[in-house]
């Protein structure tokens, strides 16, 4: 059934199409064969056995990607049963890949890729070294078929949150990451004495340390929570000390110090509308986005309430309204994610050869008048439906037919 | 990023509540009356008198509410949403004295008028959220500034959330500078009862008293299903029966005392009752004078608790986050019950997991009241977005939302709510002049709100550092909007 549905031929034709890494076009196609992208443009031919989406008068645009979710690891914020983000008991979590907690069933992947939402992050939370977060297309029955990159990078923590596992200080934060980076690098070099037990016991566990090789060796990004300045400025002094492949989350003080972020070539994942001061962020303000983008950093916009990913469109939108240029968010929620989690080369652009992950709108994405229409995610037209949707038809008459 | 989503679900779990409050009186001119006069104020002035020495008798924390003066303006060249049934394209609005005394297609301007051209503008009433925790949980969300749920008891209708107000949360500026000018702020949900609410102007002051709406009664926050069961797991209730055996105990009470005081003050035989501060919300409740808002999520527990109302004969003024209220539109309209709903939040607890889109147009359709209600810092800083959201996605549904609808559920239906709709709520004639200026249609993402009028008072001007509020917290340590560090 799967390979039917992936083997079948689909052409969105007539759209003003946005595929993000050129300009838009007008009435132009998207053909879709195989799963992939075969040919954009205003004059492609179009195979008789195409089924046909008249896009005429509608937009055109890569499926969106939320890098802030723990979509699939979540279903009700409030019962244990259903959490799977957060590993207990390890302060440094980093061998924690959280793909085999993931929930293809879960109820919110409908719910999210009906608005346009194709692709996530499912990232771990807490503790210094919270783990290996992945990136999941919102399709599939199996882990196995959602997983787009596993792991994407591991996540660390900087910010006000780690201070109970640093001993209560910044300072101890950051005095424990290191130590445990260093480790790291010790192990890796005494890799035989380590197993003749020959060396002083490591602050972490051999599978942990083993996990954080490659970000030591700037293979896999550093995910680093901050939002503080001087946590942020710590981040970036991290990223130098270890020479480490570094994407710096939350960010909200980043504003203050855009140029050195830009300078450090360190992308950054922005909540929008974080504006509320806290003794985190005294500083944060809904133009961090667009201050961060004009000094030139590679931004990714997010929604990080995983029941409302859907919100990210509306994060976009807000971003415009406090500064960002209506092309740069399109950018933050589609190419810009894709090239940050390193999967640019399939994800993000309606490119020939890409991932048909394709969304069709009534048009412009970032505004509440505007409804999906058609979402086809790796080549696949998925169903408009969700719990949702069932729930609204059963009492859209009163009183409800059981 | 994740303290902010946790700090969401932390809100959605226990800060959340259900208050209200409700004068449908004529506003009085400045100086303005005390907020709710407590049930012994309707004593007869002789009363009063003879009882000189007594608390009950002596005003019980007025509001100091002062309209701040300010010149007549006139605004022209906008479309105005009157939230009254009316839609002006390139229409005018003057305010004079804190009263709106003009709207329509052509108003004169008085030559001491200010004027403002709102061409390709919108101007909205100011908007009223009856659902926030602004002031008792503070910004930067301390433990020290947690002062929402007084969570040692599960009923407490002693406490009064203007006790608990915190004049300078930074909160506050930002909320007025997505164009809210009254709020309600309720006590949490920890409790079946968890006190009363103050209705708010949402302006600069430094005292609480200062923002007490002149004349309104107050609300009493209720809250059913998981939060105040799961809080009193040990000592009770542990279940939902148990939470409406508290409620009941609680009214049953409540009816006692207030025949107590009612025969004391009808014939004064002997010493008056002993008075008790919880038992006198409850009793103000039974007489009509404060309003039952209450935290309910599921659609058979707001049945449940509409009998309660009919066995203790109260009326519940609206239901608050209400997820599954389109389950029950139509009972909820006959019963002419609000419900204040979020646009879309669902999913972080088990009651919250029938959320659906169209809830407010679901209830629209069925004749009900909804409202739109943010319960959190963030999301009342752009109600008008919730409510374009929701609007949305009942047209798309196909259930037709029209625009004046949609803004009724901002403004004119959270004053029904708090029983404000005489004064505040609509761009008429002789309402209070709470007026937002947007710069475009305030459903679409990318609007803001240009000016807010409170009163008649310029409260905020985003074109105008002097008119951009900040409070003391701020000051020194929170960089101002536009500059650096």
């Amino acid at each position: 059934m799967i390979a039917f549905l992936l083997a079948q031929t689909i052409a969105i034709t007539g759209g003003t199409v946005y595929p993000v890494s050129g300009p838009k076009l007008e009435h132009a196609t998207v053909l879709i064969q195989n799963g992939r992208v075969v040919a954009v443009g205003p004059n492609v031919t179009i195979p008789a056995d195409a089924t046909r989406i008249d896009a005429t008068g509608k937009w055109v645009t890569p499926g969106f990607i939320d890098g802030g979710t723990q979509m699939g690891l979540v279903e009700i914020g409030r019962v244990g049963g259903t959490r799977e983000m957060y590993l207990q008991g390890d302060t440094i979590a980093a061998s924690f890949n959280v793909a085999e907690g993931i929930n293809p069933a879960s109820t919110l992947i409908p719910v999210t890729r009906m608005e346009g939402i194709t692709t996530v992050l499912a990232a771990p939370q807490g503790h210094l070294i919270s783990g290996q977060a992945v990136l999941i297309d919102l399709d599939g029955a199996t882990i196995e078929q959602m997983l787009v990159k596993s792991p994407i990078g591991v996540v660390a923590n900087f910010d006000e949150n780690a201070k109970d596992e640093g001993g209560g200080s910044r300072a101890g934060v950051a005095e424990r990451l290191r130590r445990v980076f260093n480790d790291a690098l010790e192990y890796s070099r005494r890799r035989a004495d380590y197993n003749r037990g020959a060396m002083q016991p490591l602050s972490a566990s051999a599978a942990d340390l083993e996990a954080l090789l490659p970000v030591l060796r700037g293979q896999l990004p550093l995910i680093a929570v901050a939002n503080r300045r001087s946590d942020i400025e710590t981040v970036l002094r991290f990223g130098r000390e270890f020479r480490l492949k570094v994407i710096l989350a939350g960010a909200q003080e980043g504003w203050e110090i855009a140029e050195a972020i830009a300078r450090a070539g360190v992308p950054v994942l922005v909540e929008p509308l974080d504006n509320i001061p806290s003794y985190d962020a005294l500083g944060v303000r809904y133009e961090n986005a667009a201050v961060l983008a004009r000094a030139g950093v590679k931004v990714a916009l997010l929604e990080t309430d995983t029941h409302n990913a859907r919100n990210l469109r509306q994060q976009a939108g807000n971003a415009v309204s406090y500064g960002m240029t209506w092309e740069q968010a399109l950018r933050a929620v589609t190419l810009a994610p894709a090239e940050v989690f390193g999967v640019a080369d399939r994800y993000g652009a309606l490119d020939v050869g890409k991932v048909a992950n394709v969304v069709v709108w009534s048009g412009d994405p970032f505004e509440f008048s505007t409804g999906v229409e058609h979402v086809i995610i790796r080549g696949r037209e998925v169903p408009l439906r969700s719990r949702q949707t069932e729930l609204l038809e059963r009492y859209r008459q009163l009183p409800p037919k059981y | 990023m994740r303290q902010v989503m946790l700090g969401v679900l932390c809100i959605a779990v226990l800060g959340c509540a259900s208050g209200g409050a409700r004068p449908a009186r004529r506003p009085a001119p400045a100086p303005a009356p005390a907020a709710a006069p407590p049930a012994p104020s309707q004593a007869p002035a002789q009363t009063r008198a003879s009882a000189e020495s007594s608390s009950v008798d002596r005003a019980q924390y007025p509001s100091t509410y002062q309209r701040h003066p300010n010149p007549p303006v006139l605004i022209r060249n906008a479309t105005i949403l009157t939230a009254a049934g009316q839609e002006i394209p390139n229409g005018s609005i003057l305010f004079r004295d804190g009263r709106i005394v003009a709207v329509g297609a052509t108003v004169q301007a008085p030559p001491d008028a200010v004027v403002v051209d709102a061409t390709g503008k919108f101007v909205t009433p100011g908007l009223i959220d009856d659902h926030s925790h602004l002031g008792v949980y503070a910004a930067p969300g301390t433990e020290a500034e947690s002062d929402g749920n007084e969570a040692t008891n599960p009923v407490t209708a002693e406490v009064w959330a203007e006790h608990s107000f915190w004049p300078q949360d930074p909160q506050i500026p930002l909320a007025i500078a997505g164009g809210i000018t009254t709020i309600q702020a309720l006590p949490g949900s920890a409790n079946l009862i968890g006190g009363r609410s103050a209705i708010l102007k949402l302006i600069p002051a430094r005292t609480v008293q200062e923002m007490k709406f002149p004349g309104a009664h107050y609300g009493l926050k209720m809250a059913c299903g998981e939060n105040p069961k799961g809080v009193y797991r040990s000592r009770g209730p542990s279940t939902r029966m148990g939470n409406m055996a508290g409620y009941r105990s609680a009214f049953i009470q409540a009816e006692q005392y207030r025949q107590r005081w009612d025969k004391w003050r009808k014939d004064h035989q002997g010493d008056p009752p002993a008075r008790d501060l919880r038992l006198e919300s409850l009793a103000e409740v039974l007489r009509g004078n404060i309003f039952v808002q209450m935290h309910c999520y599921r659609a058979d527990e707001m049945a449940q608790m509409m009998d309660l109302a009919h066995e203790f004969g109260f009326h519940i003024r609206s239901f608050h986050h209400a997820v599954e209220s389109y389950k029950i539109a139509d009972l909820l309209a006959r019963e002419n019950v609000s419900v204040s709903v979020w646009a879309d939040w669902w999913g972080f607890k088990e009651e919250a997991m029938d959320g659906v889109q169209q809830n407010a147009a679901l209830n629209q359709q069925a004749g009900g009241r909804p409202l739109i209600h943010s319960d959190s810092p963030s999301g009342i800083q752009r109600l008008n977005q919730e409510a374009g959201k929701a609007m949305n996605a009942g047209i798309r549904a196909g259930i037709p939302i029209t625009r004046d609808q949609a803004i009724r559920w901002v403004t004119a239906n959270p004053a029904w709510a708090l029983g404000l709709d005489s004064i505040v709520g609509t761009l008429e004639p002789g309402k209070m002049a709470d007026v937002v200026v947007w710069s475009g249609d305030p459903f679409s993402v990318y609007s803001k709100a240009l000016q807010v009028y409170n009163d008649g008072w310029l409260v905020y001007d985003r074109n105008d550092p002097k008119h951009q509020p900040r409070t003391d917290f701020e000051l020194g340590q929170v960089p101002a909007p536009g500059t650096d560090r």
